[in-house]
């Protein structure tokens, strides 16, 4: 058997392991679904009331379309986020980790594993909530460049894996609270990335710190293409930039995490569970 | 291949514990206490034998098992399996062994085939004919076949400890390390996870290495006993050869029990009683 085809089923393992939590954990799943699609209308209601709280008259259609944009790529990008750097809080959780962690299996396979998991599921629970939304709101996407908004899409995916290989490190160094810690890491990026605002209403410091999110220019990127019909040639430096950043942030993480997973085995860190 | 399953050299292992102390007006200081787990270990075990690790809780036969399984590095000394290095060769050594632990850890709310097809592909198994393998091994434990799809927290402890066997031989390794696999199961239970222990010494070229603390199961399986207190080695022989150390006494034969008296100059209760204050 080639190696390849080894670790390919290596890869499958955790997407058919992910398929069966969900599966099984149906309920908090629904609960889950619920909460953000409750979130999504709550945040895009503000956009429909902007007119009635200000008392002057403005484009409401233009500014529910930018939360709504917003609320849902967050949603997109906080799946992958928490698929990947739950990897570890799963087995954590579950009490598997110390098997999982002695199996023959690379941590770039594990990785491709639960990625191409999230990627897939974070499609399907975006457009389950998109297709809820559309029957509360009036959307014009006429001329909105579809092709350009899913390369955004894609590029933005491998910054946030990067991003969710760093978070995984919490749980891995922290047993009982890293898992909470990574909360507080997707709270800071949907402060600095502009998800409901621009990022110029921001102090100028907390731009400088945007400008270091792959966030910021993800979600530029797709209201440039669903609200501006932003042309796909025009996108492709930001498209090229947040590849960059996402193999750059992919590099690193590996490199840490392999690091964190050696201090973890060396302190006898794998073997509580949280 | 090296001739030995398994060659430990002077491996030693201590643990660093940080205990908060009682606060000092706004200070908080925190205590470090270093834990020796094993101290210097040296042991070869050759291929094809049973090689038990008798010990009380607490006393190192954990520690040595998630050395030899990849999950802790030692702070000196060198663990070759069949050769490879544990800590620079991991990978080899992931491929040739499998491990069944004290506490079956599983995803809960998966069924048995569930559990045991992540497995089984984590390793790289094909999935039919590892679904065919389950199947026969879990019906060889006993394990009837109407809960193989039922999700495992409805089982029992025997029966989840009995699918956490069957999990660490699917892969075929050829060191099998059994932490303790039979502590806290029935009667019943036990005696199926010791005689399908026994079958695999009989019919396959594996290694094992069995750590318990059950004096009668590492006398009734293992080919050769090392006991172990507070994290070294005290004798090393065959359950013949170590029950010869001490004397029988009115005419009874000597037990393990009394070997490790003999020994430590404590009971196993006694030792245990200790860890656990400790």
């Amino acid at each position: 058997m080639s190696a390849f085809v080894r670790e390919m089923r290596g890869a499958y393992a955790f997407v058919e392991r992910n398929v069966n939590l969900i599966k099984r954990y149906w309920g908090w799943e629904l609960v889950w679904l619920i909460y953000s699609l409750t979130n999504a209308l709550a945040i895009t209601y503000i956009g429909n009331g902007m007119s009635a709280i200000s008392g002057q008259e403005i484009d409401t259609q233009y500014v529910v379309t930018y939360l709504l944009v917003g609320a849902l790529i967050w949603q997109y990008l906080s799946v992958i986020f928490y698929a990947i750097s739950e990897m570890i809080a799963w087995e954590r959780w579950e009490g598997t980790i110390e098997y999982t962690f002695m199996a023959p299996v690379s941590r770039p396979t594990h990785l491709v594993g639960t990625t191409l998991f999230a990627i897939g599921y974070g499609i399907v629970r975006t457009l389950v909530i998109l297709g809820i939304v559309v029957a509360f709101f009036h959307l014009n996407l006429g001329g909105a460049n579809i092709v350009g908004t899913i390369l955004m899409l894609l590029a933005g995916s491998v910054s946030f894996v990067g991003l969710g290989i760093l978070a995984a490190v919490l749980p891995l160094l922290y047993p009982e609270r890293g898992a909470q810690m990574t909360n507080a890491v997707a709270a800071i990026l949907l402060l600095i990335s502009g998800v409901y605002y621009p990022v110029e209403t921001l102090p100028p410091w907390l731009q400088t710190v945007a400008s270091a999110s792959p966030a910021t220019y993800v979600i530029k990127g797709m209201r440039a293409c669903l609200l501006e019909g932003r042309a796909t040639l025009e996108l492709l430096p930001t498209a090229f930039t947040l590849i960059g950043i996402g193999i750059a942030v992919i590099t690193v993480g590996l490199i840490i995490f392999r690091y964190v997973e050696r201090y973890a085995k060396r302190s006898g860190r794998l073997k509580r569970s949280g | 291949m090296s001739s030995y399953a398994l060659d430990i050299e002077g491996v030693r292992k201590v643990f660093v514990r940080k205990e908060r102390t009682a606060r000092r007006g706004l200070r908080r200081s925190r205590k470090r206490e270093e834990v020796v787990a094993l101290k210097e270990i040296d042991l070869k075990v050759p291929r094809g034998e049973v090689f038990g690790v008798l010990g009380p809780n607490g006393s190192g036969k954990s520690t040595l098992i998630r050395l030899v399984s990849t999950l802790l590095l030692p702070d000196s000394g060198s663990l070759r399996v069949f050769g490879h290095d544990v800590e620079h060769d991991a990978f080899a050594v992931k491929r040739m062994i499998n491990r069944v632990s004290v506490d079956a850890a599983f995803f809960k709310k998966f069924s048995p085939i569930e559990n045991l097809m992540y497995a089984a592909r984590l390793y790289g198994l094909d999935a039919g004919e590892a679904r065919t393998r389950m199947r026969a091994i879990m019906k060889r434990l006993g394990l009837k076949e109407e809960t193989f799809n039922n999700p495992m927290e409805h089982m029992s402890r025997g029966m989840q400890q009995k699918v956490a066997v069957a999990r660490g031989f699917l892969t075929s390794p050829i060191l099998l390390l059994l932490d303790e696999p039979t502590t806290g199961l029935d009667p019943h239970s036990k005696r199926d996870v010791q005689a399908f222990v026994r079958e695999i010494r009989e019919t396959h070229d594996a290694t094992v290495l069995l750590t318990t603390h059950d004096m009668d199961e590492a006398d009734r399986l293992c080919d050769r006993i090392a006991i172990i207190d507070d994290g070294g080695i005290v004798a090393l022989d065959t359950p013949a050869g170590l029950k010869a150390l001490v004397p029988s006494q009115n005419g009874e034969h000597s037990t393990m029990e009394d070997v490790f008296l003999a020994l430590t100059g404590r009971t196993f209760a006694e030792a245990e009683t200790k860890e656990v204050e400790t």
